[in-house]
Formats: structure tokens, C-alpha cells, sequence
């Protein structure tokens, strides 16, 4: 005969039930399911606390920029004046220097960090060398934006600008470098976030690189590949799915970085094509004006968040959706 | 044949009439072939992408340490900072702050985000919540750091919730809480699962409640694994700053209790580096040296321990 599988009750006295086959079976003590459940109910209220904090962030978010909405609208998003004084905000400038400025981050931080990453993974160097690499691209993970902020103001900037007068001298017929360089600016914010973006895509790279099975590579050595053969048609295609991943996450992350570019970029709110002119970005404009903001301008700068919230919101969701979706075709 | 015009046959090998019967070609390296040019300028291009990357951080790390470095003094960690325009004048007050907030936001994160781990890790199931808690914790760890401190700005400080205080060390520890939440959730639920599970049926075989099971087993087990992701996180945290501007804020005094404004290593870092003095600075240099060294200090620690623990 089949025992009934015990209900575990909280409330339920502890009894003892002989079944047919003589054993015992027994309750646990109440004060052991009391702590038990209690335990339970501690981390599902722990782990709801996540949740409940992304809604609240959404909504205070929302809350805020809502009279920004209603008296703007959509045109907030290509109107480019900025002006406190008269109460007309149009946030273009921003969002333009947000998405640009990643943008080419990632154009110039993502060859880089594949590259080092297969660097790290291949066999050209000893491990012992391969390994310091790899963690001091961790370590430049470590170090806080705003001490690269630092950086950049005191030494990468200076360094930089005989470099870009010289770029905007001879190639400023192009909009891109029609400005004179002044200092702070697009250009030198976008260097910066590239070594803050190289890190994240390079180990994430290769942790990736690493799950590639190895039968992968015996085939492509058996047929007759080089190594760099197999690399580029083999190893990479399958290892696609992490590094498009990694390199969406850095995208979010560039987005909402805030201390060094709000330091090297200059903080104008005048809406200018080219790369060497000082910019701005939502979450530069933040850092920068959210203090003493006061009335609607604080809606306005609420509503500029809500657009970053949403644009990294987007950008992580597009990450998770590449891997699910090319990670099926390769495993 | 083209690949017989590519060959270079030793003389020796070229006479041995067995290999010759089979192998027209022998195993031999030749630089010259195609794909041997095309492996040598991709690995040569590789090293060269693995350098500039490890640059920025040679550059960074070498400009602290040298020019900050040379800055220590005793006065520097025992002065308050001095106002703008003023030379001299330390940094004291913001190393006792960065400790606090950062203590009060491990005090709150780690044992929230180990709990919603062991959640995730332990008792979820394919159901609603799970998949809420689940995306929350995606979501909340891309949710920009300035962002968090704009939420809890408009929540703590402008409401002035606590105890009618407006910026307060406690409003920087919850924004920065709120940023190492997911960090240590996500290593917690890592850690967990990365168990056999061998070992939860070990200990269910012999008679542990689920509770003594997590608390006894496999809480220990994961123990290095926890302990150095918290860790890490609280070495990030240490180095925000974008969500301590609105929240703790900035003070040039001593702290003066949990619910006032505070001094911090990396916002006087960011409101210093940005004033065109030298003095101001200079100290700003000198407290980036405090925390690569804080951070640096951390970092060690971690690996240290990792290898200790696993023996």
C-alpha cells in the first residue's frame, strides 16, 4: 500500500502515522516548520523587494516628469532649446549627445575588446602573461568613473588637443570637426567612455570564448584551418550570441554613465554637429542642473530621465533577446 | 601542382623514397603562405588591441600613484578640506564619510540581496513572481546609477523622510544600496547554483528541513563565492558618485551624525577636480590616490581570500 504523501501543514498538530509497511512516519516539531516557512516567507519578501523597487522607480520617475509630458509632449524630443529663463525646454541637444557619444564609444571600444578578448583565450602568449592581462582589463573595470573623469580632465584631454586642432585643421570642412577645439568636448568624452566600455566587452567576450566546446576548434584544425581561420569562421560565429550580448549591456551602460563624461564634455545645451564643440548628455544635464533646478525645469530634467530610463530599458532588453535568440542556433 | 610550388622539401626528406610515396608535401611552417601572412597580421593586430587596452589603465593607475601619491601627507588625513581658493587643508572628513555611507548601504544591500539570491537560487519556481523577480533584477542592475540617485532624491530627501532631514549620509547609503542590490543577488544566485545538487539531496536524504538545508549546507558551501562578489560590490560602491550628488551630498565639516549631510572621497573628488584652483585640485588627486588604494586594497583582498578559502 502507498503511503499518502504527508501535507506539511504549518498549524496541523505533529502526529505520528503508522503505515502498512511498519515504518514511522513522523511530523517535524512545530517550532522547526514555524522556522521553516518563516525563512520562506523572509526571502520571498527580500527577493520581492528588487521588484517592487524597479515600479517604484518607473513610477516616481514618471510621477515627476508628468507635468514636463503634458506641457511638452513628443516635441521635448527634437526640440534642441534649453532655455530655464523662458520655461522652453527641448531636450535634442541631449539625447543626440547620448546616443552619439555611445555610439562611437562602442565603434571604437568594441573592435578593441574582441580583439583582446580572442588575445586572452588563444595560446600566442604563456598563460602567465595571457592572466595578468586579463585582470588588469578587470581592474580597469574597477577603477570609479570619476577618477577617469580626473584623468581625463588633467592629462587625456591636454594630450589630445594639439591632436584634434590638428584634425579639425585639416579635415574641417567636414560638419564633424567644424569647431575649434576649446577643451572639453564630445571627442574626449568619447575616448573616455571607450575605455570605460572596454572592460565590460572585453570579459564578457571572453568568458563566451571560452564556453566555445573544443570540438569546435579539433574540427576546424581537422580539416585544415589555420588558427586564425578557425577563429574568424568558427569560433567567433559561435561565440556571437555573448559578445552581441556584452556589447548591447555596454551599449545601456555608456548610456547611463554619468561622472566622467559630465566632467570632460563640457555641459552646453547649444545643439552643435561637430565632435570637437562641447555637448551634453541626459545624464550629464542631470548631474549638472538637477541640484538647482527648481519648478518645471525639474520636470523637464525628469522627463530627460524618463528617456534614458527608457532607452536603457530597450537596449538591455534587445541584450537578454540576441542572446536567447542566436544562442539557439549555435547549441 | 600549386601546393608542390609552395612546398620547400628539405634534401633530406626529399630523398627518403617512403615519404615521398605519400607526402608530396611535409609538415613545414612557411611564412610566406597566404594564410600564414594573413595569421601573422591578425595576431600581431590582436596583441596590439590587448595593449591599447591595457593602456588607459597603465596611464590612469601610473598618474594617480605617481602625482597622488606624492601628495601624501599627515595633515591630509587629519584635516577638513579646505574652502575654494584656499591652499592646504586635508581630507579627513570625506574618508570617514565614504566609510559610513558605504557601510550603511552594505548594511542594507547585502542582506537583502543575499535573501533575494537564496529566493531565486533556492524556492523559485516557473511561476509569476519568479519571472518578476527575476526581470526586476535584470532591469534594476541596467537602471543608470544617476538615476538612482534622482529616485532617491525625490523619495528622501525633497519628502524629508527621515526624521525631516532633507540630504543625509542614510540617503546615500539607500542610493547606493539600491546599486549593489542586484550586484549581490545575481552573485548569490551564481554562487547557489553552481552547487550540485547532489549535495541539497544529501542533506534532505538524511532528514534537514529545507531551512537547515540553505543555513547548514549550502549557504557554507557558496560562502567564498558570496563573500567575494559582496565585496567587489562594495569596492564599486565605495567608488560611486553619481548617486551620492543629490542624496549625501557634500559637506567641508566633521560628520555630524547619520541624518546630515556628508563628505565623500568621490564626490570631493568630482566638485574639486572641476574648480579651476590648484590647491582644490590637488586634493582631489590625493583622495582619487585614497580610493585606487581603497579599491586596489579590496581587489587583493578578494583574490587573497579566494585562494585561502579554497585551499
Amino acid at each position: 500500500m502507498r503511503s499518502r504523501r504527508p501535507q506539511i501543514s504549518l498549524w496541523r498538530k505533529p502526529k505520528a502515522q503508522e503505515t502498512a509497511s511498519g515504518f514511522t512516519q513522523r511530523r517535524r516539531p512545530w517550532k522547526d516548520r514555524l522556522l521553516d516557512h518563516g525563512f520562506r516567507w523572509l526571502t520571498i519578501v527580500l527577493a520581492s523587494i528588487v521588484g517592487i523597487l524597479v515600479i517604484a522607480i518607473l513610477l516616481v520617475v514618471f510621477a515627476g516628469s508628468l507635468p514636463a509630458i503634458v506641457a511638452y509632449g513628443l516635441d521635448f524630443l527634437i526640440r534642441s532649446d534649453w532655455d530655464p529663463s523662458n520655461e522652453s525646454y527641448g531636450a535634442f541637444t541631449a539625447i543626440y549627445g547620448t546616443l552619439v557619444s555611445s555610439l562611437l564609444a562602442l565603434l571604437v571600444a568594441v573592435p578593441l575588446g574582441v580583439g583582446s578578448a580572442v588575445f586572452i583565450t588563444e595560446d600566442i602568449l604563456p598563460y602567465s602573461i595571457r592572466r595578468i592581462i586579463g585582470i588588469m582589463v578587470e581592474l580597469l573595470a574597477a577603477i570609479p568613473s570619476v577618477i577617469l573623469g580626473l584623468w581625463a580632465i588633467f592629462v587625456m584631454e591636454p594630450a589630445l588637443r594639439p591632436v584634434l586642432t590638428s584634425v579639425h585643421q585639416r579635415l574641417g570642412w567636414i560638419p564633424l570637426f567644424s569647431t575649434q577645439p576649446i577643451g572639453p568636448g564630445m571627442a574626449p568624452a568619447v575616448i573616455i567612455l571607450a575605455v570605460m566600455l572596454l572592460p565590460i566587452i572585453t570579459s564578457i567576450s571572453r568568458d563566451t570564448l571560452d564556453q566555445v566546446p573544443i570540438e569546435l576548434r579539433f574540427a576546424a584544425y581537422g580539416v585544415g584551418s589555420s588558427r586564425w581561420q578557425s577563429i574568424i569562421k568558427i569560433i567567433i560565429p559561435a561565440a556571437i550570441s555573448g559578445i552581441a550580448g556584452g556589447v548591447l549591456l555596454a551599449l545601456g551602460r555608456a548610456m547611463g554613465e554619468t561622472m566622467a563624461v559630465t566632467m570632460i564634455i563640457g555641459n552646453s545645451t547649444n545643439f552643435s554637429p561637430s565632435l570637437l564643440s562641447p555637448g551634453n548628455t541626459i545624464s550629464s544635464m542631470l548631474a549638472n542642473q538637477f541640484g538647482e533646478a527648481t519648478g518645471p525645469q525639474v520636470s523637464a530634467l525628469m522627463y530627460a530621465a524618463l528617456i534614458l530610463m527608457i532607452l536603457t530599458l530597450l537596449v538591455n532588453f534587445l541584450a537578454e533577446w540576441v542572446v536567447r535568440r542566436l544562442k539557439l542556433r549555435y547549441h | 601542382m600549386d601546393i608542390k610550388a609552395n612546398c620547400h622539401l628539405p634534401h633530406a626528406l626529399a630523398n627518403d623514397d617512403h615519404r615521398k610515396e605519400f607526402d608530396s608535401c611535409p609538415l613545414e611552417y612557411n611564412p610566406l603562405l597566404k594564410h600564414n601572412r594573413e595569421g601573422i597580421f591578425y595576431t600581431v593586430l590582436a596583441g596590439l588591441f590587448a595593449t591599447l587596452a591595457i593602456l588607459p589603465l597603465l596611464l590612469v593607475l601610473g598618474y594617480v600613484m605617481f602625482r597622488g601619491g606624492a601628495l601624501m601627507s599627515v595633515e591630509l588625513f587629519t584635516q577638513l578640506p579646505s574652502p575654494p581658493g584656499l591652499s592646504g587643508g586635508g581630507i579627513a572628513n570625506a574618508i570617514l564619510g565614504t566609510f559610513i555611507v558605504t557601510g550603511i548601504a552594505s548594511l542594507i544591500a547585502i542582506p537583502v540581496g543575499i535573501g533575494g539570491g537564496i529566493y531565486i537560487a533556492e524556492y523559485s519556481r516557473v511561476d509569476l513572481f519568479s519571472v518578476f523577480v527575476h526581470y526586476g533584477t535584470n532591469v534594476l542592475a541596467g537602471v543608470p546609477s544617476i538615476i538612482c540617485g534622482i529616485f532617491i532624491y525625490l523619495l528622501v530627501v525633497t519628502t524629508r523622510l527621515l526624521f525631516g532631514e532633507s540630504f543625509s549620509a542614510v540617503a546615500g547609503g539607500l542610493a547606493l544600496a539600491v546599486i549593489m542590490i542586484p550586484t549581490v543577488i545575481k552573485t548569490t544566485d551564481e554562487a547557489l547554483k553552481l552547487l550540485e545538487d547532489d549535495l541539497r539531496w544529501a542533506a534532505m536524504a538524511v532528514g534537514a528541513s529545507k531551512f537547515v538545508t540553505i543555513t547548514r549546507v549550502t549557504l557554507p558551501a557558496a560562502f567564498t563565492p558570496i563573500a567575494t562578489g559582496s565585496m567587489l560590490g562594495i569596492a564599486r560602491a565605495a567608488g560611486e558618485t553619481a548617486p551620492l550628488i543629490f542624496t549625501a551630498m557634500f559637506s567641508f565639516y566633521w560628520p555630524e551624525g547619520l541624518f546630515k549631510p556628508i563628505a565623500t572621497l568621490s564626490v570631493l573628488v568630482f566638485n574639486y577636480s572641476i574648480m579651476p584652483y590648484e590647491a582644490q585640485n590637488q586634493l582631489a588627486l590625493a583622495a582619487s590616490f585614497v580610493i585606487v588604494m581603497l579599491i586596489l586594497c579590496i581587489n587583493l583582498l578578494v583574490h587573497r581570500l579566494g585562494f585561502y578559502l579554497r585551499g
